[in-house]
């Protein structure tokens, strides 16, 4: 099943940096992941990007089960 | 992505848990045919947005593309400058007292209105696309930075507390209902 790697604040609130979640889009995985980790990271994830594999993707985008679906909160480098 | 060297080619991209080499890139980036060298150093601040006494910050990247926007960065600078000569990112990563230098940007050109120009562009799209985070640690506490910049599609409406599965929906990003405090 597709990997769903996390950063950030979104990384703390699940308590993970990797997992895997099922889901036939990047939609499903994101839905999935909140149900999994409850309402403080639904909350995170509500502020996050979303990349598959490196790239900006529609959130109907297929899945497959080695793509890697990475949940961004907001960027702060610099 | 080395830092132990000087890079073989114009662009000098790098992440790196180690002290910013400075001096090396100033000798680095130095060109017989530019007449101008502008840096930009990014250091820790001992205070943010509703944080004072802030000791120490340490950043978080995605290791694994951190490295390729930053290579889109010097695209876009070169693209939009095609007079410059040598061109610097380098970003640190790990955790940092006040004071050190978590980002430098240094740019050569023929001429100093595109150097200075380059710079402010390079900065700038980093802090807006590089998959970085900052973690800071303050006299009262610690917490995530709180002047973020969205990065890929926004998963709002898929991630509000309650949200049904919407496959076949093709989101381009904005607010959405159903977010926090909603």
């Amino acid at each position: 099943m597709p990997h769903l790697w996390l950063f950030g604040p979104a990384r703390e609130a699940a308590g993970t940096a990797r997992d895997e979640v099922a889901g036939g889009t990047v939609a499903e995985v994101v839905t999935a992941a909140c149900a999994r980790y409850g309402e403080h990271f639904s909350d995170v994830a509500a502020t996050c990007g979303v990349w598959v594999n490196g790239d900006t993707v529609p959130l109907d985008r297929a899945l497959c089960d080695t793509d890697e679906v990475a949940l961004l909160p907001p960027v702060s480098g610099g | 992505m080395s830092l132990s060297t000087t890079p073989p080619g114009a662009d000098w991209v790098a992440v790196t848990s180690r002290p910013l080499p400075v001096g090396e890139v100033l000798t680095w980036v130095a060109r017989p045919e530019c007449g101008a060298v502008v840096t930009f150093l990014g250091t820790v601040r001992d205070h943010s947005e509703g944080r004072t006494g802030v000791e120490s910050v340490e950043y978080e990247a995605y290791t694994e593309y951190v490295g390729l926007r930053l290579a889109d960065v010097v695209t876009s600078a070169r693209s939009s400058w095609p007079g410059i000569g040598r061109l610097a990112l380098l970003h640190r990563v790990g955790l940092l007292e006040v004071g050190e230098v978590s980002v430098v940007i240094a740019v050569s050109t023929p001429h100093r209105p595109e150097a200075f120009d380059a710079a402010r562009f390079c900065i700038d799209e980093l802090k807006e696309s590089a998959p970085i985070w900052k973690h800071e640690t303050w006299a009262g506490g610690s917490g995530w930075g709180t002047s973020g910049h969205q990065v890929g599609n926004s998963v709002r409406r898929h991630a509000a507390r309650g949200a049904a599965v919407s496959a076949g929906s093709a989101d381009v990003g904005g607010p959405a209902p159903g977010g926090p405090g909603s």
